[in-house]
């Protein structure tokens, strides 16, 4: 027995602590949106965040994840429904194109922003090579996270440093 | 179109209209009312025709008869069937037609069969009633492929559809309020009849006019009326793929239902031996195990532990000689081969104009080369899957298929049902490549769920789907062309292995007075798929870097040559010079930069892409391709615009990456870090041209896909002066650190 806090709501599973957490996920708590493409971490489809940070759900035991807050793309909108800014620049650029990957996309590019907010070209080669997409959307991608990061307030921190990050 | 009779639209009307016949057979009576119950589900609403809906929300539902895989089918057509209609874009929907005879993609047929090329005007009506069979049985059926969505079905189907839905419709205006319908004027889903004022929704009408007889020829649109096709509208699809709740076949959730994983025999066409289940069967949550004749899966109660209990399958397979074969034998055995259809007189003739050989012994000197290409496979993101269900003698499957109609057939023929008790719910596609146009993971899911008693979803590892594959084959072509003293082609002999589809994919498109292109079948055991462009990726790199290399023999630039080639081509030109003018060719190039360039022509689209690469450090790191293409007429530019970039990126991955090795009969590669795919961090800058030359229309899926492979070894050996004659490309010795 694990306890999920997934986007905010705790959830008792009965699975075999070893079992990756996105079957859970997608199984036992019928949250979808967390794709399966290659259940080795290569290909970042199944990308969620674990206390903030993200990782690949398909080589994620559920046992790491027991108790931790784990937010999936079905919890990544405002408690409103407003759209985060990067899914809302995602339709604004019609990034996807068969759409299988793209909640693993936009998981991985919103753990870059909460810690890049202006990331370079550099920056997003490095947070989002991990995420395949054979429809190979990777230019719209690109533009959707910096249009997504220009709508996001600076830092402070950034701010008082005279670091814009570019 | 012109045979198109009254009576033919209504009773047959696919006859010469292609799928709008099942537009229009919906009459209280007629044979459609079938139909319309798989369409109209609510209260209200009335089926105009079954490629339009108008439900009493004045919501206009497109109907088409084409899977979603990410081209952006279902938005491009809708912008067909909405402007001839007059919809209003705000309010519109799309719904993808069932699995059933009645939307048999017939455009699809007729293309795949007769090359829709040269088929005399008076023949049509014959020669498309021939082809509405052929559609109707499974051999083709109903099928997302060959960039076929928007030329066809959107131009054969769509458009007139929408086009006489409004006609009917004001027609039933007309009737109702008393007044001819040429006062009438259509505008955004209502009818005005400004004399007196009136005014009222299409869906007011629509019961009325569901009574008239359509049209016989509904007027279409001139380019210079179009207000929603040529319009970059935003997809209507991406939304739901942002946010988790797009529906792929892998997340359909029928109640009870438990979940398989598969083994499927490692030396493709051999056959289970035996199966140790033992240490499968005690293992958590394993409900059953199903051994086929090509397979073994193991049934449990959730993916996770049936793939589980397949790792511990011990399995023997009766694999005979495939599976001694490895990869240098299977090449061996074209070279082999190739060389004694030449020395015997074997070769199957594909194209023949002039006399090449004759031709040849009087060139001035003789260019030779030989080049060769592996075995791909598809890796679509979603891997296979499908969930099937079966209550007595009927039988429902969920999953993403490019071909429901024949995908439905096939469940039912392994189940022993009637096509007609199997219901195919289509989803999205996890992208589809040619790949998903194959029915055999669906039959699978569904003998498997013939022995149980609940539904089963069958879901395959990417191994699986690496390695149980439809391959896009291996090939080798080998050239000999003659030259005169200036360097120009006088003779053309092109040999390879293995013709598919389409039929003219190795038909040169420069000015060639004596040609002869000819081909020999292999043997060996892998099976072929359509693979993004089929035979266009092959030909594509053959012919495209040999005329580089005829180039360089000349000592002519690239460019020139090919312009010098398709001298009288006026559409190949304007491609060509428009992808060279936005690369700026003729630039110097830093050191180790090259650049090069190519022009192919598939499924009515003309692509040309320059290519910039970066050979510092040996690997090739392509920085920048400029695209140009000209499908006639672009219904939506930026869909087709990411459809080209999207080309780009799958054939740089080939290019670059792509290679399916044999040994032992098996294929040797089985994920993502042994079959490696292009990335963020290697992904080109790419610049599109589109250009209306106002042509045929041509496809959009795959017309960017063949060209980047030949333009990046061009740009390589410009680079580096090594002519790489293989792909792929990216390990490959340059002489380059």
């Amino acid at each position: 027995m694990a306890t999920l806090i997934v986007n905010g709501s705790a959830q008792e599973v009965s699975v075999d602590p070893n079992q990756p957490l996105l079957w859970a996920l997608r199984e036992n708590l019928k949250l979808t949106g967390t794709k399966f493409g290659c259940g080795i971490a290569q290909c970042g489809a199944c990308t969620v965040h674990v206390d903030g940070q993200p990782v690949r759900s398909c080589s994620t035991p559920v046992s790491f994840a027991d108790g931790k807050q784990i937010t999936t793309i079905e919890g990544l909108k405002s408690a409103d429904g407003t759209l985060h800014a990067l899914q809302q620049a995602w339709i604004d650029n019609q990034v996807p194109q068969c759409g299988y990957c793209q909640s693993g996309q936009i998981m991985s590019a919103a753990a870059l922003l909460e810690e890049k907010p202006r990331p370079t070209d550099a920056d997003i080669d490095s947070a989002m090579a991990g995420n395949i997409c054979r429809c190979g959307m990777y230019l719209r991608i690109r533009k959707a996270i910096k249009d997504a990061a220009a709508t996001l307030p600076v830092p402070t921190v950034l701010e008082t440093e005279g670091q814009p990050n570019e | 179109m012109n045979k198109w009779t009254r009576r033919g639209f209504i009773t047959a009307g696919v006859l010469t209209t292609g799928a709008l016949v099942v537009g229009v057979a919906i009459r209280p009576g007629h044979r459609a009312p079938k139909l319309a119950g798989m369409v109209a589900d609510g209260e209200g609403e009335v089926l105009v025709n079954t490629w339009v809906k108008i439900d009493a929300d004045n919501l206009v539902t497109a109907i088409a008869p084409h899977s979603e895989m990410g081209q952006g089918a279902h938005t491009a057509l809708t912008q067909m069937l909405a402007d001839e209609m007059d919809a209003d874009w705000d309010n519109i929907a799309y719904l993808e037609a069932p699995a059933h005879e009645e939307f048999a993609n017939y455009a699809m047929a007729r293309e795949y069969l007769a090359g829709d090329m040269s088929i005399p005007r008076f023949l049509d009506d014959t020669i498309d009633g021939v082809f509405l069979n052929i559609a109707k049985s499974d051999a083709v059926g109903q099928i997302t492929g060959g960039s076929t969505s928007i030329r066809l079905t959107g131009q054969r189907g769509m458009r007139m559809a929408g086009a006489a839905a409004r006609e009917m419709i004001v027609k039933a205006a007309a009737k109702t309020w008393d007044v001819p319908a040429r006062e009438l004027r259509t505008e955004r889903s209502h009818v005005y009849h400004d004399g007196s004022g009136q005014s009222g929704r299409y869906a007011d009408f629509a019961e009325e006019a569901a009574r008239h007889m359509p049209p016989s020829q509904p007027r279409l649109k001139e380019v210079s009326e179009y207000q929603i096709m040529g319009q970059p509208k935003q997809r209507l699809d991406i939304p739901s793929k942002v946010d988790g709740t797009a529906m792929f076949g892998i997340d359909v959730d029928v109640p009870d239902m438990k979940y398989a994983a598969i083994m499927g025999a490692p030396v493709i066409g051999s056959t289970v031996k035996s199966v140790d289940t033992s240490a499968a069967e005690t293992m958590p949550g394993v409900i059953k195990i199903v051994q086929q004749e090509r397979f073994v899966a193991v049934v449990a109660e959730g993916y996770w532990q049936a793939q589980q209990a397949v790792n511990a399958l011990e399995a023997s397979f009766e694999e005979g000689e495939a599976g001694t074969r490895n990869q240098e034998a299977i090449y061996d055995g074209f070279r082999t081969a190739m060389t004694d259809a030449v020395e015997n007189g074997k070769e199957q003739e594909d194209i023949s104009v002039g006399n090449a050989r004759k031709a040849l012994t009087s060139a001035a000197r003789v260019f030779e080369a030989e080049y060769s290409v592996p075995f791909l496979a598809h890796a679509a993101m979603e891997p296979l899957n499908a969930t099937v269900r079966i209550d007595g003698n009927t039988a429902e499957v969920w999953t993403g298929t490019q071909n429901p109609l024949k995908t439905r057939n096939a469940v039912a023929e392994a189940l022993g049902f009637k096509p007609g008790d199997v219901t195919l719910h289509n989803q999205f596609l996890g992208g589809g490549f040619g790949r998903r146009a194959m029915p055999d993971y669906p039959v699978m899911a569904a003998q498997i769920a013939a022995e149980c008693d609940f539904p089963v979803k069958l879901i395959w590892s990417r191994e699986e789907d690496t390695q149980q594959d439809w391959y896009r084959l291996a090939s080798v072509s080998r050239f000999k062309v003659g030259l005169d003293d200036a360097g120009m082609p006088v003779s053309w002999d092109q040999q390879y292995v293995d013709k598919h589809d389409p039929p003219e994919a190795a038909y040169p498109i420069y000015n060639l007075d004596n040609a002869f292109v000819h081909y020999i079948e292999s043997d060996h055991h892998m099976r072929f798929g359509a693979w993004r462009s089929v035979d266009h990726t092959q030909h594509g790199f053959y012919i495209e870097s040999a005329i580089d290399e005829l180039a360089h023999e000349a000592g002519k630039d690239g460019y020139e040559y090919r312009r010098a080639l398709l001298a009288g081509k006026p559409r190949h030109l304007a491609v060509l010079d428009a992808a060279a003018k936005a690369a700026g060719w003729g630039k110097t190039m830093p050191e180790s930069h090259g650049i090069g360039i190519s022009i192919v022509e598939s499924f009515g689209t003309l692509c040309a892409q320059v290519v910039e690469v970066d050979m510092t450090g040996g690997k090739p790191k392509v920085t920048h391709v400029y695209a140009a293409a000209d499908p006639g007429f672009v219904v939506n530019p930026d869909g087709f615009t990411a459809q080209i970039e999207s080309g780009v990126i799958y054939g740089l991955t080939a290019a670059l990456y792509g290679e399916i090795t044999i040994e032992a009969g098996r294929v040797v590669q089985s994920n993502f870090h042994d079959y490696e795919i292009v990335r963020m961090d290697e992904a080109p800058e790419i610049h599109v041209t589109l250009i209306n030359s106002g042509a045929k229309l041509g496809g959009g899926g795959e017309p960017g896909t063949p060209p980047i492979a030949p333009a990046l070894a061009n740009a390589i050996f410009n680079a580096t002066g090594t002519r790489l004659r293989s792909l792929p490309l990216a390990y490959q010795d340059t002489g380059t650190v």
